[in-house]
């Protein structure tokens, strides 16, 4: 008899529980599915909106279009008065995002793997204002790079040479650090080996550090990729002949040019300029996703 | 063997210097002598054409005197402690959920991180300023219920917090980097603890919040420092208006820099900007031992 109505209560017990867990799950997944819907539908609505006239736009929330038009994204292709449009803008912005990629990685790799693995007079004193570099933010030095760069005649140089040639001298401190964590975690053995084989330490960092390091590697470049070329402020500063604009100066002139009356075509053009870093993102989402989260953790 | 030469064994021990040349070069030439230049400017009357023509404390006493750089500096203070901590807090609110077993974990997180990736980019400041503008699509879809919805762009009162909502809107990296950490707490001391008879609430404050109180700390000081340095945002949305209510410090210094020419001025600008910026970041360094737990002391 108790045995029976011990049974019946812990039945009693699990259905209870068993509610509770999908409840649970229901609010769960209500909660993730609605904030998931405000992170993405602004994005869906401007697919949708560069495919609308301009008396659409603005008048549903539906991101699909009654009359589909690709009006938008022809205007966004016609040259808008001078010589520049969004092609060519976008290929200024790779003309320098590619060269400061492979400087920035060439150049954090040489100073991760000198910091990370040897000793030398001033080691320590020297990483010590590397890390300190973290934390000098950009805003107290923009003025006086500037006026630096000006006196360098590169501001306004049609080679962008104010935004390349600093990344060949391993200005980004958040990779090396990122770098010499990750070889911090990279074991001696494959290198020591190395050395009794005869290999200099060039023929070490090309045989055996570059390609463990490759991870962290592939993952610093990805962000230095989405940086610089969201990069607005850099152009902003040192770009000033109209032929030579990238996408970022591209897109916030022609918004100021046409918002008001020509949407689809702001919208279309805005969505041109960024399809690379979505292409690039979706490609390698995994990387963003590892890199970041052990920048993080590790830091 | 061979023996070594002195000049061999200097070379030996200090090969690994050859390394760091490039770096020492770019901190000597691109941060170390423009950060003390721009100490020296800020001290002078600096302007790009005439150069300069004395020595002033004139740029710090107006920071705190002129009224438009008193609004400015405290339109920044409301703009990085509205933004931070409702960032934080959301992405902190999202990791959590998602660390239950969750179906679809990765479709989430996609969703969730894309407007990070891609919010830093022109491209999003302009869809914002789409959706926010007078004519744009929110206020034309309260328009259609007969609400007149606020002109959240021209209006001095909302303006700023439109603003804050686009860096609200990628708390992406934040929750990103909050579920790793999350992933590392330990399952058994949330068994233990619920054999304690310990709440989920209860779990959340006295277990995960103390375990991944070193990424709460990381997160923190990286997103103030990121939002009292905010540009692109009321640069291209608002130009800085209604009425300089979202000219945040580093639109004011922009100002002044390239656009007055006052290059001694705004040097003092982002001079005091820097320093409230190094103050908030020792403070979290030096309020971490009271709230920050490390696992083990030569983790870190």
């Amino acid at each position: 008899m108790t045995t029976m109505r011990n049974e019946e209560a812990v039945a009693a017990m699990q259905r209870k529980l068993k509610r509770r867990h999908i409840w649970n799950l229901f609010v769960r997944y209500f909660v993730l599915v609605l904030v998931g819907l405000f992170m993405v539908y602004p994005l869906i609505w401007m697919v949708g909106a560069t495919f609308k006239t301009n008396s659409e736009i603005f008048t549903t929330l539906n991101p699909i279009p009654v009359n589909p038009t690709t009006q938008g994204y022809v205007d966004a292709m016609k040259s808008s008065g001078g010589n520049i449009n969004i092609w060519k803008a976008m290929l200024n912005t790779y003309s320098y995002v590619i060269p400061e990629v492979i400087f920035t990685i060439i150049s954090s790799v040489l100073t991760a793997y000198g910091f990370g693995r040897f000793k030398f007079k001033g080691h320590d004193i020297m990483f010590s204002l590397m890390m300190a570099m973290l934390f000098l933010p950009q805003v107290v030095l923009n003025i006086p790079q500037y006026l630096l760069y000006n006196k360098f005649g590169w501001v306004g140089s049609d080679l962008y040479l104010a935004l390349i040639v600093p990344t060949m001298f391993a200005t980004e401190t958040y990779f090396i650090f990122m770098l010499v964590q990750f070889l911090h975690n990279v074991p001696h053995e494959l290198e020591e080996a190395a050395e009794i084989d005869g290999c200099n330490v060039f023929q070490i960092l090309i045989r055996i550090i570059v390609p463990m390091l490759m991870p962290a590697i592939v993952s610093c470049a990805l962000f230095k990729f989405m940086w610089s070329s969201n990069d607005f402020l850099g152009p902003l500063l040192y770009v000033n002949t109209p032929a030579k604009y990238p996408a970022t100066i591209f897109v916030k002139l022609s918004m100021d040019a046409d918002s008001g009356f020509n949407w689809n075509r702001v919208l279309a053009t805005s969505l041109i300029s960024i399809m690379p870093n979505i292409i690039v993102f979706f490609l390698a989402q995994n990387q963003f996703i590892d890199g970041i989260s052990a920048g993080g953790v590790k830091g | 063997m061979k023996k070594k030469t002195k000049w061999e064994s200097f070379w030996k021990e200090n090969i690994g210097f050859v390394f760091v040349i490039p770096w020492l070069i770019g901190f000597l030439v691109f941060k170390a002598y423009p950060f003390l230049s721009s100490l020296y400017y800020s001290f002078t009357d600096y302007n790009l054409f005439s150069g300069i023509s004395k020595f002033t404390f004139d740029n710090y006493v107006n920071v705190f005197k002129n009224p438009a750089e008193i609004k400015s500096l405290t339109t920044t203070f409301k703009y990085a402690f509205m933004t931070v901590p409702l960032k934080l807090v959301f992405a902190l609110f999202i990791a959590y959920i998602l660390n239950f077993k969750i179906r679809g974990v990765n479709l989430f997180r996609t969703a969730y991180y894309i407007p990070s990736i891609l919010g830093g980019s022109v491209a999003i400041a302009v869809l914002w300023k789409a959706l926010f503008n007078d004519d744009g699509l929110i206020r034309m879809f309260f328009a259609n219920f007969g609400i007149d919805a606020p002109h959240f762009l021209s209006d001095p009162s909302w303006a700023l917090f439109m603003i804050c909502l686009l860096r609200v809107w990628q708390f992406g990296s934040a929750m990103v980097i909050f579920l790793a950490a999350l992933k590392g707490v330990p399952q058994d001391l949330y068994e233990a603890a619920s054999i304690d008879g310990a709440g989920k609430w209860k779990q959340f404050f006295s277990i995960t919040i103390p375990l991944i109180s070193p990424v709460i700390f990381y997160n923190l000081v990286t997103q103030l420092v990121q939002a009292f340095q905010e540009f692109n945002g009321p640069y291209i949305i608002t130009k800085g208006g209604p009425l300089g209510s979202t000219t945040l410090m580093s639109l004011l210094i922009y100002n002044n820099a390239f656009t007055a020419y006052q290059m001694g001025k705004a040097s003092a600008q982002a001079w005091v900007l820097f320093i409230i910026l190094m103050f908030f970041t020792i403070l979290a360094f030096w309020s971490q031992n009271h709230w920050v737990y490390y696992a083990d002391d030569d983790g870190r």
